[in-house]
């Protein structure tokens, strides 16, 4: 059982007021809040540790780089990947996946195929689009049902000795639902394709486990789990990081330079050229070290009962449509009224002091199936209490009343 | 007609009236249902206003040299903010719409529909007319 008052003493954003009101925080799926503890880490390193790392003789320059590489090892160790130089830091999801479609220019002809699914973030559509243009690769889509289900039988027809990539959500940002990735990845490797899983909306609640899972790529974002913005990760399987050519040139990246030959850097420095995000690295070990104290059982056992509770309250408003109804999902509440704009709805909860998303999430294809401009979503987290749903609730009610 | 900076100021009393966020909204969802509405045939995909969450229409129109503006949106707040927008602006010459600076929904308290994040598009609703204008004006010389 989680002590939420206990917790919700460590997010100083969680105090604050929002137009005369108590905040009440539910767009977890965009960003989270970030505890003191790991806000002290970032504090910490630029009071005591700034330099920059690996390259240097000099003691600060030492420890900034001691602990920039034991956050990978933490990294490693909370996704189980086998080796820390399989840990790629990056700015973000976004990143991670345009660093591997990148690669995969050079690999890629005409007449391969690569299978995403229909419950795409635009980040994780857009790259392989513009892959297929640079290769003449093909993009093919697994369909979805209207609870937000993959279709898995159309996946199973879809896959070839042509298919090279797939590339799926671990969860759906728009909707919550938690796919079947252990399946898509075991018949994907059964073609011999490679899969990547796009895992920013998963690891807040999850906690994967890449060598169980088999996968080739799996990417996340810090910001999603009480880290901070601007860093992320690229876990591969090292034969399949090793496949792919360098993402960006630069400093760090290189073994000798001359104008003649440029050697590149083994792995994970192959793939981190420049300066990194030395800070936000170390608060990302940081932030799964304060998840994992907390403990992902009971994140997930209590957000589910958030969840629930929240699902049969909004259900009893007269005309509230909830859009993802997959039995396996996350804490995300996507919903409309009839008759009423997302964006309308939002905009009077923002006048209560709740925060809430409207709009596409960046997942059009989505809101196209359902023929929808967008929805309202309401995502929540472990710092999250009942009586912050009652006030959603009581919010919905009264934009109803008020809009109708 | 009365000047753009006189109804505008119209407009900064009558929402001085109101005590809170809701009084305000709720006028704001009447001006709403008041908006003089486009005719269908320039809601096109073409003129849909980008940047904006909701969608929104706005068209022009210039008789006896002052401009008139119609519009809609799928939502009801922002339709409030266009009914707003045309109050002040329709019915005026191009140049003063040109001219004419946008201060006051600052002092009615939507200051933060100003805000690029809120993706209203109340900065793009402005811009469109300030164009319109732009456009009819060069047409009058």
């Amino acid at each position: 059982m989680l002590d939420v008052k206990k917790i919700r003493a460590d997010f100083p954003i969680l105090s604050r007021k929002v137009n005369g009101q108590d905040l009440v925080y539910f767009d977890n799926a965009a960003t989270s809040q970030t505890p003191k503890q790991v806000i002290d880490v970032i504090v910490d390193y630029y009071s005591r540790l700034n330099a920059n790392i690996h390259r240097g003789v000099h003691k600060l320059s030492q420890e900034a780089t001691d602990a920039y590489e034991q956050a990978r090892k933490t990294i490693q160790k909370h996704f189980n990947a086998a080796h820390a130089h399989e840990i790629i830091f990056t700015s973000g999801t976004t990143e991670g996946i345009n660093l591997v479609a990148s690669g995969y220019a050079t690999l890629l002809k005409k007449g391969d195929e690569l299978i995403v699914s229909a419950l795409e973030h635009h980040s994780n559509i857009v790259p392989w689009q513009m892959l297929c243009e640079k290769t003449g690769a093909t993009l093919k889509v697994i369909p979805m049902t209207p609870e937000g289900i993959l279709e898995m039988d159309v996946y199973e027809n879809l896959l070839g000795p042509q298919t090279k990539l797939v590339f799926v959500n671990h969860v759906s940002n728009a909707l919550g639902t938690v796919n079947p990735i252990e399946q898509i990845i075991s018949m994907a490797h059964d073609y011999g394709a490679r899969v990547l899983i796009d895992g920013a909306q998963a690891c807040p609640h999850i906690k994967p486990d890449v060598q169980k899972l088999g996968v080739d790529f799996y990417v996340t974002s810090a910001h999603k789990l009480c880290g901070p913005t601007g860093v992320g990760m690229l876990y591969g399987k090292e034969e399949a990081l090793n496949e792919l050519p360098p993402y960006q040139g630069g400093g760090e990246m290189i073994a000798t330079v001359s104008f003649e030959k440029t050697t590149y850097a083994d792995l994970p420095h192959k793939f981190e050229a420049g300066t990194p995000n030395i800070a936000g690295g170390i608060a990302f070990g940081a932030a799964l070290d304060y998840m994992n104290g907390i403990g992902f059982d009971s994140i997930a056992q209590y957000e589910s009962e958030l969840l629930e509770y929240a699902t049969n309250k909004l259900k009893q408003i007269d005309g509230l449509k909830i859009f993802g109804e997959a039995t396996e999902k996350t804490a995300v509440l996507s919903f409309n009224v009839a008759g009423l704009h997302p964006y309308d709805i939002g905009s009077i909860l923002d006048q209560m002091g709740i925060a809430v998303r409207t709009g596409h999430h960046c997942a059009q294809p989505i809101m196209d199936y359902y023929k929808i401009p967008g929805t309202v979503r309401a995502s929540f987290s472990f710092y999250n209490t009942f009586e912050e749903i009652d006030r959603l609730v009581e919010g919905v009610h009264k934009a109803v009343s008020m809009l109708q | 007609m009365s000047s753009i900076e006189s109804v505008q100021q119209e407009i900064i009393e009558e929402f001085a009236l109101f005590e809170d966020w809701m009084q305000r909204y709720e006028h704001m969802i009447d001006l709403g249902k008041s908006l003089p509405l486009i005719a269908e045939e320039y809601k096109t995909e073409d003129n849909i206003i980008k940047g904006c969450q909701s969608k929104v229409w706005i068209h022009a129109e210039l008789k006896e040299k002052s401009l008139y503006f119609t519009a809609d949106s799928d939502a009801i707040i922002t339709k409030g903010i266009i009914a707003i927008l045309i109050r002040v602006f329709s019915n005026q010459p191009p140049q003063a719409i040109i001219e004419a600076n946008t201060d006051f929904i600052d002092q009615i308290g939507l200051k933060e529909h100003l805000s690029p994040t809120r993706a209203n598009g109340l900065v793009a609703m402005i811009k469109q007319i300030k164009m319109y204008a732009v456009a009819y004006q060069t047409q009058l010389n």
